[in-house]
């Protein structure tokens, strides 16, 4: 079956305007009538929840931690895109959009990133009017830079904390939403389930993660924004509780789950230091701007970097991409450095680092002048490792930072399931195979302050939605599915840790399905996790109880969701027999070992369709076709 | 250089909001200088776990400094005392070997205890709720350049927006004060052009609440200035004075 994306006719540039044209619009007192379920208070979440409240729809809104203000996408540094042009060169709409697909490796909707350039724009004004400090000129005019190797500047930023300052702006409308009781919220609280009715999504189940209670919460339309699954390698640069469960379970009820195996691994976060490590850190990108990627020529050297002559080192970015170098994009960078750790280069304790040196940058600019700008930065290296950058170089290695794939949507950006709406990175749509640096703020405000606010609209003035109570035997079910599986868990009391069970299965992924993969490896760890998802239900140890305050139940049922969710991806890498941007098969490379995509078998959306616990899933196929833009072999030399 | 220390841990430990609590001790071994004293936790609850025993609630996410979920009192000081710094950020390469930690939740009458170190924060929450935002609804706003703002402004308004909301300010205050939060909101909004239409009206409202959700009142003691990790200056508290003043004196909102 061939996945319809509803994608409107007419020219590509005005595609939304008359989608918005011909969307239904729901009566402005008839809004009231209607309740909304928000799952995520994340940058999508929240801008959705404070937009739909704003149109009058009533709103339920849930997330995990203990205030909406704490979400994963608080922790975004470098920025987000806009295609204003305010430096005059030469930036567009047009030039975003063809970046975005180009960036993506070809594997995005046209109609969906071009939308979203035009959309960005708005998503900067309307943040300017919430109050959001971004940085400005001396003339007081908002600045901009380049970011993450784009060739223009269109990155707005509000210091190291652009996703800080997005959120709390968000945040701060949720609240006011709050006050006037449009929008009543649920922090501490984990979706377990979806609950569909009639082929319609019609609540969800959560647990209340303070007294344990399982509760119901009916609706007329859910919005899934529960960001994205980098957490199944269980290092990653993700916040602890960043999880795959919600859109995972969703799959299981029976929405397409997209293009699970594209993975972004970004190129500069600080390496592993040991075996209690329990998340990484990402250090901005705009480090690359300034600071040059290197390793020893001789990995014998045991001396420190400084003294290692100019001759000795190996500034191997440089050499390979004369033209990009130290800019080269995230997928390319990460690859490169796992190729000089392979090699034997790396440096560091244990081997899986490269350096990042800052001393011609210093040299040339003045200590002062790296300082203003990646003061925080650096101060925030030298807590974690207790080195001084501004001395001696930065160590620095891959690690897994974004997931772009996700629950399948149309244009409308509603799922298989009817009134299931999903955005932000719980989504599949907008970046294709590899996301640009400062794109996923972007998409997440664009999702919720200026599409959901239309389409959900539009669904809802369409829809027949009987009357309904959480009485209904489709609660009754969903919650004892989840109470017996919470029972299981507290029951086997067996040998190893929950996160014992993760930290291997996230090695293996990482091993196997994470910067280079071959069909050999996928194969080998396809039956390892199987054998660790049957060892984790024999021998897990979760203590405590459910009617409690519980966090290791908590990350249990989270994991055992990963366990299952990590085969998908697999099972997804195996089926995309092409390398393309984050998705690298050994098999399939350029002599210059970039990624060599097929574009006559795989321009397309992979979507699976879960099928039972021991079943193979189902493939659906979403073709994409290009009428705007060019196939092109990314080239960065 | 990575090293490994042997420390005492005692660390407060509490069933339930109010059931009563008790220190327990617990030897931590061979920790490795390099992990942070959240990491640290984590292996005590790995091993507390293998013993069948109810490993420690603490509340963490981003544990990069910037989330502001994780807080406990650490030997006296919100966030330990490295200056600057939050308890995910609080690495063990601070401590000696031998050294004993005392661990404790914040303490505030505005903060119940939920589980061990875990506390309820939602008045900080409730705080923003009652007017800690500029009201624009989503659509219509003018042209992000058609107001300039003047570096300095902007700057200072950054300075203040960011706070983390971790509450260490609270924790820090004799009185359960939450006026350095409280400041810090009001005067990123009360410094940039688009926040001063309300700006009267956000003070009354933020500052009643406060009242009204338990904090105490600041008697200026400046812990909470040296205590948060984020470094927002007091002048913030001295700022939201004068727009309480300006407030109260010269607008009609009550
Ligand atoms: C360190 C770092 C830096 C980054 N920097 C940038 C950048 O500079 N520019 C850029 O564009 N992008 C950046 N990104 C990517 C970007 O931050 C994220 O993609 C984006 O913030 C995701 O937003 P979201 O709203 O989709 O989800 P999130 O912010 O992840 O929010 C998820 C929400 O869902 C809730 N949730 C999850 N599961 C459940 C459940 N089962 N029940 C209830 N609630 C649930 C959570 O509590 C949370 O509220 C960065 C990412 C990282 C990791
Ligand atoms: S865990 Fe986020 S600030 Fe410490």
């Amino acid at each position: 079956m061939s996945l319809d994306a509803k994608i409107p006719g007419g020219p590509l540039a005005d595609k939304w305007d008359r989608h918005r044209f011909e969307l239904k619009l729901v009566n402005p007192a008839n809004k009231r009538k209607f309740e909304i379920i928000v799952v995520g208070t994340g940058l999508a979440g929240s801008s959705a929840s404070a937009s739909l409240a704003e149109l009058g729809y009533n709103v339920k809104t849930f997330c995990i931690q203990d205030s909406p203000r704490r979400a994963h996408s608080i922790a975004a540094q470098g920025g987000i895109n806009a295609a204003k042009n305010y430096p005059n060169d030469g930036d567009s709409i047009w030039r975003l959009f063809y970046d975005t697909v180009k960036g993506g490796d070809f594997r995005a909707r046209e109609a969906n990133v071009y939308r979203l350039a035009q959309i960005s724009n708005t998503i900067i004004d309307h943040c300017v009017a919430q109050g959001i400090p971004f940085a400005r000129d001396y003339g007081g005019l908002l600045a901009n830079r380049s970011f993450g190797g784009a060739q223009v500047s269109r990155t707005f930023y509000a210091r190291g904390q652009t996703g800080q300052q997005l959120l709390l702006g968000a945040y701060s409308a949720l609240s006011r939403q709050i006050a006037e009781k449009k929008i009543e919220m649920y922090p501490r609280r984990e979706m377990l389930d979806l609950v569909i009715i009639d082929g319609q999504a019609r609540g969800i189940v959560a647990r209340n993660l303070i007294s344990g209670e399982i509760e119901r919460y009916a609706a007329d339309a859910v919005v899934i924004c529960t960001g994205g699954y980098g957490n199944v390698f269980f290092l990653s640069t993700n916040a602890m509780a960043s999880n795959a469960s919600a859109t995972f379970r969703i799959y299981k009820k029976g929405a397409y789950f997209a293009n699970p195996c594209f993975t972004q691994i970004h190129p500069t976060c600080i390496p592993v230091h040991g075996t209690y490590q329990a998340k990484l850190t990402l250090m901005s990108e705009s480090l690359r701007n300034d600071g040059r990627v290197w390793v020893p020529k001789n990995p014998e050297d045991k001396i420190s970097p400084q003294q290692i002559p100019e001759s000795e080192r190996n500034y191997y970015l440089e050499e390979k991409y004369p033209s990009f170098g130290n800019l080269a994009p995230r997928d390319v960078a990460s690859r490169s450095a796992k190729e000089q750790c392979d090699m034997g280069k790396g440096v560091g304790e244990t081997g899986l680092a490269v350096y990042l040196d800052f001393a011609d940058a210093i040299k040339r600019d003045g200590k002062e002048e790296i300082e203003k700008k990646y003061g925080n930065l650096f101060q925030m290296y030298e807590k974690i490792t207790g080195e001084n950058p501004y001395e001696t170089p930065m160590m620095i290695y891959p690690a897994v930072h974004y997931t772009m794939g996700g629950l399948w949507v149309d244009y409308n950006l509603m799922s298989t399931i009817d009134g299931l709406f999903v955005l932000g990175e719980a989504n599949f749509s907008d970046h294709g195979a590899n996301r640009l640096g400062a794109s996923a703020l972007m998409q997440g405000l664009a999702d919720g302050y200026f599409i959901i606010p239309y389409t959900i609209g539009g669904y809802l003035a369409g829809t027949n939605l009987p009357e309904l109570s959480t009485e209904h035997l489709a609660f009754k079910e969903a919650v004892s599915a989840v109470e017996s599986q919470i029972k299981t868990l507290l029951s086997i009391n067996g040998k190893r840790t929950v996160d014992d069970i993760h930290r291997e299965l996230g090695l293996i992924m990482w091993d196997y399905c994470g910067m280079s993969r071959n069909n050999n490896g996928l194969q080998e760890a396809r039956g390892r996790v199987q054998k660790l998802r049957a060892e984790f239900w024999e021998n897990v140890i979760v203590p405590g109880s459910d009617k409690d305050f519980n966090q290791s139940l908590e990350r249990a049922c989270r994991v055992a969701d990963f366990l299952e969710f990590g085969e998908l991806m697999i099972i997804d890498a195996l089926d995309r027999q092409e390398s393309c941007g984050g998705h690298f098969n050994e098999a399939y490379q350029t002599e210059e070992n970039e990624a060599q995509r097929d574009d006559e078998n795989f321009c397309h959306v992979s979507a699976w369709e879960y099928t039972g616990a021991d079943n193979e899933p189902n493939f659906h196929k979403e073709p994409l076709s290009f009428e705007n833009v060019e196939l092109t072999q990314r080239s960065y030399k | 250089m990575n090293k490994f220390i042997s420390l005492t841990l005692r660390i407060w430990r509490q069933k339930r909001p109010n059931e009563k609590g008790q220190f327990e001790t617990y030897p931590a071994k061979d920790i490795s200088t390099d992990i942070s004293i959240l990491e640290m936790l984590d292996v005590i609850n790995e091993q507390l776990t293998l013993e069948g025993k109810d490993p420690i609630a603490f509340d963490h996410d981003c544990r990069e400094g910037i989330c502001g979920m994780c807080g406990a009192v650490v030997n006296g000081h919100p966030h330990g005392s490295e200056k600057g710094t939050t308890l995910c950020q609080l690495h063990m390469r601070h401590f000696s070997d031998g050294d004993t930690i005392v661990i404790e939740p914040w303490r505030s009458r505005a903060f119940p205890i939920i589980k061990d170190l875990a506390v309820d924060r939602s008045a900080l929450d409730r705080i923003i709720q009652a007017g800690g935002y500029i009201s624009v609804n989503t659509g219509g706003a003018p042209d992000a350049n058609a107001i300039p703002i003047a570096q300095e402004a902007a700057d200072k308004a950054m300075d203040a927006a960011a706070c983390i909301g971790c509450g260490a300010c609270v924790a820090a205050c004799p009185n359960a004060s939450a006026m350095l939060f409280s400041g810090a909101k009001i005067s990123h909004l009360a410094l940039l052009p688009q926040g001063k239409p309300e700006a009267a009206k956000r003070a009354i409202h933020m500052l009643m609440a406060m009242d009204a959700l338990g904090f105490g009142n600041c008697s200026n003691e400046r812990e909470c200035e040296v205590q948060c990790p984020k470094e927002i200056s007091i002048v913030n508290i001295a700022r939201m004075n004068r727009e309480f003043l300006k407030a109260s004196f010269f607008s009609s909102e009550k």
